[in-house]
């Protein structure tokens, strides 16, 4: 049992950046309670070692940058690029978005009901609470896949995912939560087995230019792909929903991430997958402590 | 009468109330925008059709900023300013685009002559400011390198 | 039917000058664009905002195809706050657009 225990401990630390230690160095004899003790422990901590190990790489690739800084993305590190972007901040096309976004959260269903019903303190600020593993669904809950569930319950047909309707209604939300720190929690077995699926996918290699997200935006952040500068992956999700000026338009992350997978020429997955929802759990775990900027402007 | 002559009559009298009526319109109405420049396909004809026989001169008085590599051709921030008296008006062109005129923004005498834009550019391309004062044209240009980006466009 | 254009308008004055920024939703078609079929997308831009102040008009942009999605334009002019401006758009599909704006 023990050896089983050490071998599972190590094989989970040989896809993590952190150095890890094995932690089951006792041979108490009442194992299963104390076993599960240390387990409950370990999930939370280790997530919090891969954190600092990921922050630890980015603050020394970019010295000059705080650690709250990296929330704008390649803006946080290309003072060219930073420059056009504040411009175009002084009054942002998501501003109209965000408008929209506010009439249609606030339409009320053919039930009478509204968003506001499942999203009570969204004035409060509810942005930087997903995604979030729910245990009585047992899977990961982004703000998107949260959006069509509160739809669904209220016999509303759901809004398609990526653009339109659903990202203007979550451009709102995350106005309403612009700074509030991200902060989410790993506490069980199953939410971190999700979260380590979500860390695969994103040091895995897919497509035919067989790219990992970790090769741009981790190994080369910071460097040139053609004429765009590589953004680092922490901070990545602080500001999504983004109005990318390719797009001319608001898309969610789920849409880059379709719209990155294509790029390597890797087929994207459907929206809302398990695949995507783990690695926007990861990405955002691993942006713990960044704020939320959303909605952002891009390229 | 004969049939023609009968027709040549009945439109010139059309001709002339729909001229009529132009003429009538406060100067600023919705007539202002100049078709044929708008829709010109190079950088000479779109200036002619715009301005005429008006002299063009290069003027340190025109302030042009814009970015030297743009993020992305299809929104780049302009800005122009100009420190000349009576600005009527201060027109964008963008040398290589399918029609190189981009905006003419019209200011009254109350107006500065400092205005921002969003612009968009098909590629690498000089970018001229013109500015209408004193019956006359004052010019600034830049180029505005637009590139290929890696992360699909 | 004719659609109503969406302006949006921030303007704050400061030593007698009102620096207003406008934002109008719009597609801004190129008509050179084609869809997913192939087909091409009609061209379809605005084409003018005025806008007038006390009377006057203080600024009169004439737009083409040049100008960005979401047309974005900043000018200045002389002005009080507490006063009101009028912004008024067309395209060039005939759709229109108007809003008073206070200034700040």
């Amino acid at each position: 049992m023990r050896r089983k225990i050490t071998f599972a401990v190590l094989a989970v630390c040989f896809l993590s950046l952190a150095a890890c230690s094995d932690d089951n160095n006792d041979s108490s004899t009442s194992e299963p309670a104390s076993v599960k003790k240390t387990e409950a422990v370990n999930y939370q901590d280790k997530v919090n070692q891969d954190v600092k190990s990921f922050r630890a790489f980015y603050s020394n690739k970019f010295p000059n940058v705080e650690l709250t800084e990296f929330k704008d993305g390649v803006y946080a590190i290309d003072q060219a690029t930073r420059e056009q972007w504040l411009e175009i901040e002084e009054f942002p096309p998501y501003e109209l978005s965000i408008d929209e976004g506010q009439e249609f959260f606030e339409a009320p269903f053919a039930n009478g009901k509204s968003y506001r019903d499942c999203f009570k303190n969204v004035d409060q600020g509810i942005r930087q609470n997903y995604p979030f593993f729910d245990s009585a669904s047992q899977q990961v809950v982004t703000l998107e896949l949260a959006i069509n569930q509160c739809r669904e319950n209220n016999a509303e047909p759901a809004l398609e995912y990526g653009m339109g309707e659903l990202a203007a209604i979550s451009a709102y939300i995350a106005n309403l939560s612009r700074e509030k720190v991200f902060d989410i929690k790993v506490p069980t077995k199953e939410a971190y087995t999700a979260y380590m699926s979500g860390k695969q996918f994103f040091y895995s290699k897919r497509g035919q230019l067989n790219f990992s997200c970790a090769d741009c935006h981790l190994k080369i952040a910071g460097s040139n792909l053609r004429a765009d500068v590589l953004s680092p992956a922490i901070g990545h999700p602080t500001g999504m929903p983004v109005y990318r000026s390719n797009w001319g338009e608001l898309g969610t992350i789920g849409h880059r991430y379709r719209e990155c997978n294509k790029n390597v020429r890797s087929e994207p997955l459907a929206y809302q997958s398990e695949a995507y929802r783990n690695l926007e759990f990861y990405q955002t775990i691993m942006s713990n402590g960044l704020a939320v900027n959303g909605p952002s402007s891009r390229k | 009468m004969n049939l023609s002559r009968r027709k040549f009559f009945i439109n010139f009298g059309k001709g002339a109330g729909y001229l009529a009526l132009v003429a009538s319109l406060p100067q600023m109405a919705w007539a202002k925008w100049n078709q044929k420049a708008f829709t010109a396909t190079n950088l000479d004809a779109a200036i002619k059709a715009k301005y005429g026989e008006l002299p063009i001169v290069d003027s340190k008085e025109v302030n042009l900023k814009a970015p030297a590599i743009a993020e992305n051709g299809a929104v780049v921030p302009v800005k122009v300013k100009s420190s000349l008296a009576d600005v009527k008006s201060i027109s964008l062109f963008v040398k290589d685009n399918p029609s190189p005129l981009t905006t003419t923004l019209n200011l009254g005498k109350n107006s500065l002559a400092d205005i921002q834009i969003r612009i968009r550019m098909g590629k690498t391309s000089e970018v001229i400011a013109i500015v209408e004062s004193g019956g006359k044209l004052h010019r600034a240009s830049q180029q505005v390198k637009v590139t290929i980006g890696g992360c699909g466009g | 039917m004719a659609t109503k254009i969406k302006i949006k308008v921030k303007a704050k004055e400061k030593k007698g000058i009102v620096k207003a920024k406008l934002l109008v939703k719009h597609p801004m078609e190129s008509g050179m664009r084609k869809d997913k079929a192939g087909q091409l997308i009609p061209i379809h831009h605005l084409k003018e905002v005025k806008v007038d102040y006390k009377g006057e008009t203080v600024f009169h942009g004439e737009f083409g195809t040049g100008v960005s999605k979401d047309p974005f334009v900043a000018f200045a002019f002389k002005g009080t706050a507490g006063d009101k401006f009028t912004v008024d758009a067309v395209d060039s599909k005939g759709n229109t657009g108007n809003v008073e704006v206070k200034i700040k």
